[in-house]
């Protein structure tokens, strides 16, 4: 699954999806803590050089910034008109959230899904001593990953035949069947996943060990 | 050889098998019968999915009760529907999972992968999501997926029910092939004339057990 | 410990989360707002799976909408949308699962519609406001006042979803498939 990554041979998107995510971090915690109007251009300049580097279309990306500018322009707006504040300081707050969602964007389009699920998953690793269970983490984003095409289409069902019956008021009749379904393809896969050797009980423990490989 | 000894299963309080016990030794088994009639909860008997409510099944003398994990090395599981035994995004990463959680080493794993997409002809579609594949592809995987782990008997429940009749003659090939014991439970009578046993099963009973030759006209007799 | 039921049940509910993300947004003909089914899906997860179960399933679905899964109402996803004003409403989904999931561990464990609707009206309604309203605060400077004013206007789109659920999950409670303890 693809997702919103665009690929493109760049060294922003050679990067490890890691300093990507942490440069993000400490850019965002920068530019909160610096005066409005420099956070706002230091964000500013670092996302169109970050941008001009990934070489991506400026426009594909400049679209993905578009409803929350526009939300963002609303919000500050609407509070700039009640407390009688000055446009220049609603300007100044929308540009330095608008280069810092930019910021973001970019590292989503530049990181394909599986580094960042990968990274997600060495970062649940730190989490080990209170419970997480990194495999077990790691199995089930890849079994989400692969029935979201499958729920996605099973959803469109729904409502096609919520469209076939003209039924408004009874959505919740056609999602007990979805439910009914989803229950026992959780019975199947369980099998499966069993039938193929799967125990929850072992999986944390990564190193193979010289004994399961003879047979 | 796959043994049965007194085997009976109860869902609750609502009994599907019946005092069963049976030697399984040939080389192609078919299991038939009607809906309900139990045959899939034998299936699942065989590899330690389900243990029996009473009495015992033992693969190569390995109690699934007490040995699951050995049977189920032993013993490998095809389903019906592919769509919810394919449990990674990615044909390749797919037919790796089963390696995986058997921990072998990264290399024979690498090995075994390729080995598989090269025999079963999915080679081309490594990388492809498994949900842009049709039926048949799928149920090949999911074929694949198990085969890989190199089990001495394999278990087919139903395998060419959701399938079209190219890819029904597919499945069906590439069973006749396999080295290995295979039993199937199928309502493909084509499919199992050939076989080396037929067993039929009734409400939990087996009500006619024999070469196919014997066992296929009594089943349709019964159907009747 | 969590089983490989427990296991599958999570990724298929996260997953329906994603589905109901994909698909077209619901038009229902009195209201202003169509429903975008995603805290639908929240509720369900929370109110089928229970608390621990519910939380993971909304959580792995959070981790891969921040992956850069187009996984929000209209194709949205990525860290960008997640840091965005309307950020927190996401955000809180893992939480606002879990507490549906307690709450109807405790007080809706029959086929009630009526308690089951309860439970999701403040594990999927509140919890998600009670998350994404600071958050706009916070983000956007919005006053909380303002903040909670703006928001009313999804709060009828809000309350249908959570009879759904409520509905569906006594369905199914009534099929009697899935015991909230199994």
């Amino acid at each position: 699954m693809l997702g919103l990554y665009l690929h493109r041979e760049s060294v922003i998107h050679r990067l490890p999806a890691g300093a990507k995510l942490g440069g993000l971090l400490l850019v965002t915690i920068i530019v909160l803590a610096l005066p409005g109007a420099w956070g706002a251009a230091a964000a500013g300049l670092i996302g169109a050089l970050v941008l001009a580097a990934a070489r991506l279309p400026a426009g594909r990306v400049l679209r993905e910034l578009r409803a929350p500018v526009v939300m963002l322009t609303l919000l500050f707006g609407f509070q700039a008109l009640l407390s009688g504040g000055g446009w220049e300081e609603t300007a100044v707050a929308v540009a330095r959230f608008a280069a810092l969602i930019l910021l973001a964007t970019l590292v989503t389009l530049t990181t394909r899904v599986m580094d960042m699920v990968d990274l997600f998953e060495r970062l649940f690793g730190l989490l080990r001593p209170v419970g997480f269970n990194p495999a077990k983490m790691a199995l089930m984003l890849a079994l989400t990953i692969r029935f979201i095409p499958l729920l996605g289409e099973q959803v469109r069902e729904v409502r096609m035949a919520q469209r076939a019956r003209g039924v408004e008021r009874n959505i919740a009749a056609l999602f007990v069947p979805l439910l009914v379904k989803i229950l026992t393809m959780a019975d199947d896969l369980t099998a499966a996943l069993e039938a193929r050797g799967y125990d929850p009980a072992d999986s944390g423990s990564e190193a193979p060990s010289k004994n399961a490989t003879q047979r | 050889m796959i043994e049965l000894r007194s085997v009976t299963h109860a869902y609750g309080d609502r009994p599907v098998l019946h005092d069963l016990t049976l030697r399984l030794a040939e080389r192609r088994i078919a299991i038939l019968g009607g809906n309900g009639s139990g045959k899939s909860t034998l299936a699942r008997l065989l590899n330690g999915l389900i243990v029996p409510t009473a009495g015992s099944v033992a693969v190569d003398g390995l109690d699934t009760r007490t040995d699951g994990r050995a049977v189920r090395q032993r013993v490998g599981f095809v389903f019906q529907n592919p769509d919810t035994q394919i449990v990674y995004p990615t044909v390749e990463e797919d037919i790796a999972f089963g390696l995986k959680a058997r921990k072998l080493p990264k290399d024979e794993i690498a090995r075994r992968v390729a080995g598989a997409l090269d025999r079963y002809g999915l080679d081309r579609y490594r990388h492809q999501p498994a949900h842009q594949m049709s039926g048949g592809e799928k149920q090949l995987l999911a074929i694949a997926g198990v085969l890989v782990l190199e089990p001495a008997y394999v278990i087919f429940d139903e395998p060419t029910t959701l399938l079209d009749l190219r890819n029904r003659r597919k499945v069906i090939e590439l069973l006749r092939g396999l080295p290995q014991t295979v039993i199937v439970v199928t309502h493909d009578l084509d499919m199992v004339k050939d076989f080396d046993r037929a067993l039929v099963l009734e409400d939990g009973r087996v009500v006619a057990d024999g070469p196919p030759s014997d066992a296929v006209p009594a089943y349709i007799e019964r159907l009747g | 410990m969590l089983s490989t039921r427990d296991l599958v049940l999570c990724a298929l509910f996260a997953a329906l989360l994603g589905g109901l993300g994909m698909a077209p947004p619901i038009p229902l003909g009195f209201l202003p707002v169509p429903i975008t089914a995603q805290t639908l899906g929240v509720m369900l997860a929370g109110t089928i799976l229970g608390a621990k179960r519910g939380g993971i399933a909304a959580l792995l679905f959070v981790l891969l909408v921040a992956a850069g899964l187009p996984l929000l109402a209209g194709g949205r996803g990525g860290i960008g949308v997640l840091m965005g004003p309307t950020g927190g409403f996401v955000l809180a989904f893992p939480l606002a699962a879990f507490v549906t999931g307690w709450l109807a561990e405790r007080f809706a464990t029959g086929a009630n519609p009526i308690r089951l609707f309860a439970v999701s009206v403040v594990g999927g309604i509140l919890v998600v406001y009670a998350g994404g309203i600071p958050w706009l605060w916070l983000v956007a400077g919005l006053p909380i006042d303002k903040a909670v004013f703006g928001s009313l206007a999804f709060v009828p789109g809000d309350l249908i979803k959570a009879g759904v659920a409520a509905v569906a999950a006594a369905g199914v409670r009534r099929a009697g498939i899935l015991p909230i303890h199994a």
